[in-house]
């Protein structure tokens, strides 16, 4: 295959009706242009929130260009490997995690990071993609639903992961890599009563989890009870959040123009927290209009994964674009003070590379399995 | 599904993904619309709560403190003003570790180590984001060594600030008091907002009693601030509408006391310590008020270290004390006038009546002796020539027979035994003693021989020098009791004009005939007169004198005064006291002299009254106080304020 030619041309094309390429590509027409919106409305409010700070936001438009390159590469290879290479791209990611907790360089107090003197590199975002792959790779052979012990083993495959990701500590990934495996056994058919005993299991073990808890995450929680206990401390950054999406009213203050923002009240506005600073400058009908666009992206993945001709394809295709509604629901609920403060960028719009390169990888994967059907169908 | 199929049932599957993906939508969607409910309560229903937050987060009051009203003395020559200084000061939540820093900015003598105690009670009271100022003034070294350091200080920058500066130095300071840096203790008492972007406050003196005169109303001003509290120019390219409440500055008090006079009263006992009073008698005008030695307040409001401050505390002799106001000494012989005013208005003595001074007096039934100052008597004495010479026999048996109670009822009505009133804070009211007063003090009854040497201003009586002064201005008015005043007039700053204070008459010394006072004032008269105990002092006088010199015995050493031998002697003389008032015929300034350990009356005290008479009636001023000029270093240019 001649991407390296071909891909500038997508690049400059893709928005335009030359949807042969686009398909010749394996890629979906639809799904593209709302990655396209998505990341386009993502650069032109990081560019507010990083402070008119063009070093950042050209480092970032350099980040995209990279994950687009891995999503356009990765919906050029043919389902059947993909499949294959689960379970490799599994044990890869376990040894690295295992590597991570031994020699892991230390930042912010969390050991996430592998030092691989070109780059670092955080294995715990192949586990992002690889869990729901093994999981499907998994379930894809057998009888559905799912057996009680082909439950324990899939439940297995997730929990060994999730553990060493959240013993870094990094609750916020810990949690995406568990609810993609664990969406992928719901979409796989688990019943009705295994889900029950399953969510009547989970809050039994809260307070378990609890006393295993750092002493920050658990500042987190209380701090997501009732934030205004400590205002300049722990709930510090819920207020200042909720301060800046309720001073942005319907419209918003304008574009570079909100005060929390610009003044640095709002903490990490360009990273975790860049949906308030849309909310702040943008309003309501800014926020709105993102999360109609992230619905249209977690409907047209939906769509696809129905449509898809395999079990593994529906698997990881549902399971993916479940995943992204998580990141998306975890991230805004969090900032908009709904849900506890955990490490979850909003996708495809925080600043940061990793989330943006896995994000995209995995929507290269999504379309790889459903855009191969006619060469998987002949 | 199909009981325990084993293989796979691709429709089944399907069917059963289908279902899952469908829930899996809708149950997304449904999630996200509680983060959209969620995001319309915080935008729409509470959006003006938050507005108002996100205002008040970015917009900080910053207070602009007043200028700190002006004194000037009766010529109208300042003698209190304000003018700019570098001064070193901290944003608490601007610097990382508050006592590293104090100690770093101590080990380069830019701080007393003694002040860091205090300093740090005060970060911690007062606000986070405003800024405490370290020390009150910086010199040109400082400034140089602080600024290629400035970077290890997060937080810590000079400003230039409006300081207090005395141009007439130590001169008046026992008036005029001295300002210094608000404390803690001082924040207990007063409106924090009023003064939270003032650094200083009236400690004592005029400057502490007139603070709400002198210090203005505070203003503020909306500044732009980021989360760090750091003031930025605009938001976003955009500027943005902030309001300025310009301070009211504090009102300007013009004095009675002419620097000039003061001068002279310094100069006059000048090594030695005493004070000097003089007062108005027709307003109680305070024209001079002079305790020496003295201090300079400029130290006080520059940041006074700790020895510095020290050596004045535990100085010997004691220049921190207000000797006018709040020394208490015997008064001697100066209340003899007043003696003879109470025998006159009770009718107990007939002022022509000659009496035969031997040198002894003796209470009938008792065998002690008082005797007369003057071994052997003056001979036949009537009441103007006992005043004039002082003689005590005739005073022991005024005292005597007016009794006690008559003495203390005819010296409260001139003052003795309370406090004057006076418009600044601290003056002791001295004691006028009575068999009531001994039985509450120390449970004893009161002895005849008692009022007899409270005849002579001695035993348990004492006055300040104000209340002599005092006592003698009521005299010189025969009988008009005006409230002694340091402030005659008050400047409001917001529309410049001068309201003149009308002075406040206390209820007059009533005396049955006004006559009576000449008779008295006749006596004291020939005190500055040849044969008058005065009368060195008053050689060759154009206006008549009315005087009444006095020795006081010291009777006992103050507490915690250490002496050596030699001051010792020195310190065991009598104290001198002198009170006069002139012209005799219509009085327009009465005075109280008093030099500690002085020795007699008309030689040490009498002098200094005779240089201010002079230069106050007949305009005589050989040298005027020359103003000193702050240090060169601020300009107004500098000045960090809106004014």
């Amino acid at each position: 295959m001649e991407t390296t030619q071909e891909i500038p041309q997508v690049r400059r094309k893709r928005m335009s009706a030359d949807a042969s390429l686009v398909r010749q590509l394996h890629m979906d027409g639809p799904l593209l242009s709302i990655l396209a919106a998505v990341i386009a409305y993502g650069l032109f409010i990081l560019y507010s929130a990083t402070g008119e700070n063009w070093g950042q936001w050209l480092s970032q438009v350099v980040r995209l260009a990279l994950a687009l390159v891995a999503m356009i590469g990765l919906a050029q290879i043919p389902p059947g490997w993909l499949r294959r290479a689960s379970p490799i791209l599994y044990g890869i990611g376990l040894v690295l995690l295992l590597l991570v907790a031994v020699h892991g360089s230390v930042s912010n107090g969390a050991q996430r990071w592998l030092d691989l003197k070109v780059f670092k590199f955080q294995p715990s975002e192949i586990m992002k993609l690889a869990v729901p792959m093994m999981c499907a790779w998994y379930l894809h052979a057998r009888p559905l639903p799912p057996s009680l012990r082909d439950i324990g083993i899939v439940l297995a495959i997730i929990v060994v992961p999730a553990a060493l990701i959240a013993k870094q500590p990094d609750l916020g990934t810990a949690l995406l890599v568990a609810s993609s495996g664990i969406l992928v056994l719901f979409l796989a058919g688990l019943s009705n009563a295994v889900i029950s005993i399953g969510i009547a299991a989970f809050a039994a073990v809260i307070p378990i989890a609890w006393h295993f808890m750092h002493d920050y995450q658990k500042q987190r929680v209380m701090m997501f009870l009732d934030p205004s206990q400590d205002p300049l401390g722990a709930g510090y950054h819920s207020i200042q959040s909720q301060i800046a999406i309720g001073s942005g009213g319907l419209f918003g203050k304008g574009w570079m123009h909100g005060s929390q923002a610009q003044l640095e009240f709002l903490p990490e506005r360009s990273t975790d927290f860049i949906f308030a600073v849309v909310g702040e400058e943008l309003g309501l009908l800014g926020q709105l209009l993102l999360i109609i666009l992230y619905l249209a992206v977690i409907g047209r993945s939906l769509f696809l994964s129905s449509a898809a001709q395999t079990t593994y394809a529906r698997l990881v295709c549902g399971g993916f674009a479940l995943t992204f509604f998580v990141y998306a629901f975890v991230n805004t609920g969090m900032v908009s003070g709904i849900l506890p403060v955990v490490g979850v960028p909003l996708p495809l719009i925080s600043y940061g590379g990793t989330a943006m390169v896995t994000l995209l990888a995995s929507f290269g994967i999504l379309m790889s399995l459903n855009g191969h059907r006619r060469l998987v169908g002949s | 599904m199909f009981g325990s199929a084993r293989i796979k049932d691709h429709h089944g599957e399907l069917r059963l993904f289908g279902r899952r993906i469908i829930f899996a939508g809708i149950a997304a969607a449904i999630l996200l619309l509680t983060v959209i409910i969620r995001l319309f309560f915080l935008q729409v229903i509470r959006h003006s709560y938050f507005a108002d937050l996100s205002q008040g987060n970015r917009v900080r009051l910053e207070p602009l403190p007043p200028d700190r009203g002006l004194i000037y003395d009766s010529q109208g020559t300042v003698v209190a003003e304000n003018t700019p200084a570098y001064q070193l000061e901290l944003i608490p939540e601007q610097v990382p570790d508050v006592p590293g820093t104090l100690t770093r900015l101590a080990d380069l003598h830019l701080l007393d180590h003694d002040t860091i105690p205090g300093l740090t009670r005060l970060i911690k009271t007062g606000r986070r984001f405003q800024a405490v100022p370290l020390r009150l003034s910086l010199s040109e070294n400082d400034i140089a060594v602080f600024s290629v350091r400035q970077h290890d200080f997060p937080g810590v920058e000079i400003r230039t600030r409006l300081a207090r500066w005395y141009p007439f130095g130590a001169q008046a300071v026992h008036a005029l008091g001295y300002v210094a840096t608000i404390s803690e203790d001082d924040l207990k008492h007063i409106d924090r907002d009023q003064y939270s972007g003032s650094a200083l406050i009236g400690k004592i003196g005029l400057e502490a009693t007139y603070e709400r005169e002198l210090h203005g109303l505070s203003g503020y001003r909306q500044v732009l601030v980021n989360a760090q509290g750091r003031r930025v120019d605009k938001l976003g390219g955009t500027q943005v509408h902030l309001e300025t409440r310009k301070p009211t500055a504090g009102n300007d008090l013009f004095l009675g006391v002419d620097m000039r006079l003061q001068h002279i009263a310094e100069e006059g006992l000048a090594g030695k310590r005493g004070a000097v009073v003089a007062i108005d008698p027709r307003t109680g005008d305070v024209l001079t008020l002079a305790s020496v030695p003295t201090y300079d307040p400029n130290k006080f409001t520059r940041g006074i270290s700790s020895t510095e401050y020290a050596a004045l505390r535990d100085d010997m002799d004691r220049p921190l004390f207000n000797r006018a106001l709040r020394g208490t000494y015997p008064p001697g012989s100066t209340v003899k006038p007043m003696m003879a005013l109470a025998g006159l208005e009770y009718g107990v003595i007939d002022p022509n009546a000659v009496r035969n001074c031997t040198g002894g007096f003796t209470l009938p039934g008792s065998s002690h002796v008082y005797h007369d100052w003057k071994p052997g008597g003056h001979g036949p004495v009537d009441m103007k020539r006992a005043i004039a010479t002082s003689c005590d026999i005739y005073f022991y048996g005024l005292a005597e027979v007016l009794g006690i109670d008559k003495v203390h009822e005819a010296m409260t009505g001139l003052g003795f035994g309370r406090l004057s009133g006076i418009d600044v804070g601290g003056e002791k009211p001295g004691i006028m003693p009575s068999p009531a007063w001994k039985m509450a003090t120390y449970k004893q009854q009161w002895y005849p021989g008692e009022t007899v040497i409270v005849g002579i201003g001695q035993g348990y009586l004492t006055a300040t020098p104000l209340q002599l002064a005092h006592a003698a201005a009521i005299v010189a008015a025969r009988g008009h009791n005006w409230r002694p005043r340091l402030v005659t007039a008050v400047r409001d700053s917001t529309i410049q004009t001068i309201r003149k204070l009308p002075p406040i008459e206390e209820s007059m010394v009533p005396l049955r005939d006004p006559s009576l006072w000449d008779t008295v004032i006749e006596g004291m008269e020939l005190v500055a007169r040849p044969g008058g105990t005065a009368s060195s002092a008053f050689v060759g006088v154009p206006y008549r004198v009315a005087a009444k010199t006095g020795t006081a015995q010291v009777f006992s050493l103050g507490q915690n005064q250490k002496y050596n031998a030699a001051a010792l002697a020195e310190r065991l003389r009598d104290h001198a006291l002198f009170i006069a008032f002139a012209p005799a015929e219509d009085p327009k300034i009465a005075i109280a002299v008093l030099v500690e350990n002085g020795g007699h009356g008309g030689a040490a005290a009498a002098p200094i009254a005779r240089r201010i008479f002079d230069a106050y009636l007949l305009g005589k001023f050989d040298q005027a106080p020359k103003p000193v000029a702050p240090p060169a270093g601020a300009t107004m240019e500098d000045l960090d304020e809106v004014h």
